[in-house]
């Protein structure tokens, strides 16, 4: 009965195949030119050139941060191409015109861009290493005046907004990664939500990373408008390579008044093998800016893949009475490691935010929870909670939690609560002794102890995030 | 009584160790379907180690002897097999799984089982009719099955709670493994009565315990004495009141004559 363990470890990643298109690259490196180059293919105004140049130079003078609970050789930003994008016809006007193995291996990936096949309820913007692809439903939803599309199209359309919005909650200097990302991102997506509009539909983004030796930069935007609400769903994977791979990118959310915006991840980029070969260096700014009063923003977080995981996303509590959550889950098997958490400042009165933390520790996984909670002066009765849960599977994983905790004025109240459990022995043998299999029981008291984070995921990606999460768990218990 | 009766369990000559500390000794015992047994004794005397044992617990060793049940190597199963194959035990002391339901758990568990036996497995709703039907047999309320498995469940709720399980899954061999302690006088009546409703004479209960007390609400067909990892004395159901009344140092005593 413990034999299985090693061959199930060994299972491959699912979602490790490679597409084989001809794909059109930047040389690899990174100087102005490269920058120059890629404003250049993407059609940008000037405006944005520049703004990408005073990042990289800014960049340039910034060292990699070394604070994080993680270890990995240095990596030779020299060495990456900042530009894979899959050839094909220049403008797309309708789906026919691409690429069909481009269709297929979105296919492949669950995620159905043909009309036919569509996910009903969810609009799909699909990233395949630099550029999107397809973005399914834009019509429906312009109908409302929402805006889905590409970033690169709406730098383009729209760059009254991107000029009004971008950077200005994670500013080009914000952190090494941040800067990387300023200069170089290539696409992403962009959602504008007009004032008093429920969007109808499940915004998603599908990012696959293809090319090898190339890193994913993409920058998502996200803004809602006063009384608007928008539900984002973010999912990503990559090929199997032996090579770590850099993705790097930035999620700026701003809700204005009454705004709400509930923002959903799940992380699946290829984990490198069980001897932490390859796998994705997931380096990643989120942050939303509740701008307005009575603003909301949820981050809600299944982080399951990625060979390290670094990431923190966060609210900036501007507008009083606004409230900002972070509900995470976070898996490290075989030799994985993250370290990931949450930011909450509060700025304005009367603002709430919520932390509820799951990170669960197997193989060799090492799993860190870093969560900043910061009550500014001005932040007249704010209030935080948060709750902070670590399960370890075997005996040779490692679970760490780093909460900083700042406050300013007297008048918040603050919760902090963190436990460690162990999968036991008798836990599993209760279960197997009810007739449930070792990998089953496992499941259920993994899911059991993910559950508060769960339900907060919308329904597909619920179902999505148990499966996953049975799959990374797979043989770590005998 | 029936000419010939099946043995549900045959256990030979059974040793166990754990961490490498022989607990059972050569144990002997023929249990057949329809009846039930007692095993008694006192403390360190082996008695939650056959339990354990029996449900093949993986960190106890068999170090010799067989244990054949419905005529098949149990000792060559898994524990989910076991449990699938009809062997339950009621744990002295139940684990809790947060986040997870007692239906949902439930559910999962009498699935596994059906789809063993080729069964259709059941959807909630057939599930939750069926549940209804359970907690009727046992005189119990609904109250515990939409509580996370045992967590934050009092002594009594736990105990109870094992016994709707058991109730649910319809074993052919339960083993309650002393289910009595930690009970007050009215939660043993509760908890006991519910067994004894679940008595069929194609089933058989072995109770492990230190009391006779549960023995009124169970009767027992035989009664054992385990010492030092041995039966070292079996009788009638009376044999329990007399171990009651005299405790077990002079079934020691003889024993060791």
């Amino acid at each position: 009965m413990t034999t299985s363990i090693e061959s199930q470890v060994l299972q491959p990643y699912k979602y490790g195949f490679v597409t084989d298109i001809e794909s059109d690259n930047v040389p690899a490196g990174l100087n102005e030119d490269i920058i120059r180059l890629i404003s250049a293919r993407k059609g940008e105004p000037a405006f944005m050139l520049e703004w990408r140049l005073k990042a990289f130079r800014h960049w340039v003078t910034m060292t990699e941060p070394t604070w994080a609970n993680v270890k990995y050789p240095p990596i030779d930003y020299q060495a990456i191409v900042y530009y894979a994008a899959p050839r094909q016809a220049k403008s797309l006007d309708s789906l026919e015109q691409v690429d069909p193995k481009l269709i297929e291996t979105f296919e492949k990936l669950g995620i159905p861009l043909s009309e036919q096949k569509r996910l009903s309820g969810v609009a799909v913007d699909a990233v395949f290493d630099s550029v999107s692809v397809a973005t399914t439903f834009k019509e429906t939803l312009a109908q409302q005046g929402i805006i889905f599309c590409p970033f690169s199209e709406a730098v383009r359309e729209h760059p009254a907004l991107i000029e009004q919005y971008l950077g200005t909650v994670v500013p080009t200097n914000d952190n090494f990664f941040a800067a990387l990302n300023s200069a170089v991102f290539t696409d992403g997506s962009f959602a504008y939500i007009p004032k008093g509009v429920r969007c109808p539909l499940e915004l998603s983004t599908y990012f696959r990373i293809n090319a090898a030796a190339s890193g994913q930069f993409e920058r998502t935007l996200i803004i809602a408008d006063e009384g608007s609400y928008v539900s984002y769903l973010e999912g990503c994977s990559a090929p199997m390579r032996d090579a770590n791979q850099l993705h790097a990118a930035v999620v700026e959310l701003i809700a204005l008044d009454d705004a709400q915006i509930k923002y959903s991840t799940v992380q699946n980029w290829y984990p490198g093998d069980e001897e932490g070969r390859g796998g994705i260096y997931n380096f990643v700014t989120k942050r939303g800016k509740c701008a307005g009063r009575n603003s909301k923003i949820s981050w809600t977080q299944v982080e399951t893949g990625s060979a390290i995981t670094w990431k923190y996303p966060g609210c900036l509590l501007v507008g009083d009475h606004s409230i900002g959550e972070f509900y995470s889950v976070a898996v490290t098997n075989n030799r994985q490691q993250a370290d990931t958490g949450t930011k909450m400042i509060h700025i304005g009165k009367n603002t709430r935010s919520t932390i509820v933390s799951k990170g669960i520790s197997a193989g060799r996984g090492q799993n860190t929870y870093r969560g900043q909670v910061k009550i500014l002066k001005g932040a007249t009765g704010a209030r935080n909670y948060s709750q902070c849960d670590s399960m370890l599977i075997g005996d040779q994983c490692g679970a760490h939690t780093f909460p900083y905790i700042d406050v300013r004025n007297s008048t918040a109240i603050m919760e902090h609560e963190a436990s460690t459990s162990k999968i036991g022995e008798d836990q599993i043998f209760y279960c197997r002794q009810r007739g449930l299999s070792a990998e089953d029981a496992t499941s259920m008291i993994v899911n059991g102890f993910c559950k508060e984070v769960f339900r907060e995921l919308p329904m597909e990606f619920a179902v999505e995030a148990q499966r996953l999460l049975g799959i990374s768990l797979e043989g770590s218990v005998g | 009584m029936s000419p010939v009766k099946t043995p549900m369990l045959e256990i030979t000559n059974l040793h166990a160790s754990v961490d490498g500390k022989a607990i059972l000794r050569g144990i002997d015992l023929v249990v057949n379907a329809g009846e039930v047994h007692a095993i008694m004794g006192p403390n360190g005397s082996g008695k939650s180690t056959l339990a354990q044992v029996l449900a093949g617990h993986p960190a106890y060793a068999v170090t010799a002897g067989s244990i054949r049940y419905e005529g098949k190597d149990l000792l060559e199963l898994d524990p989910e097999e076991r449990a699938r194959e009809g062997v339950f035990l009621a744990f002295q002391y139940p684990v809790a799984i947060r986040g997870i339901t007692n239906a949902y758990f439930l559910r999962s568990a009498l699935n596994a089982v059906r789809k063993h036996r080729g069964q259709p497995e059941l959807d909630p709703l057939e599930f939750l009719d069926l549940l209804a039907e359970k907690l009727k047999a046992i005189d119990s309320d609904d109250s515990l099955t939409n509580r996370p498995v045992n967590d934050g469940f009092s002594g009594g709720e736990k105990k109870r709670n094992e016994i709707l399980q058991m109730a649910v899954l319809e074993p052919k061999l339960a083993i309650l493994d002393e289910t009595d302690s930690g009970l007050d006088i009215d939660a043993l009546r509760t908890v006991a009565g519910a067994v004894d409703k679940l008595r069929r004479p194609d089933n058989a209960t072995v109770v492990v315990t230190h009391y006779q007390r549960i023995l009124n609400y169970i009767t027992p067909d035989v009664v054992h004495v385990l010492s030092a990892g041995r039966i070292v004395l079996s009788g009638g159901k009376e044999l329990a009141l007399e171990l009651e009344a005299r405790g077990y140092d002079w079934v020691r005593a003889e024993a060791a004559v």
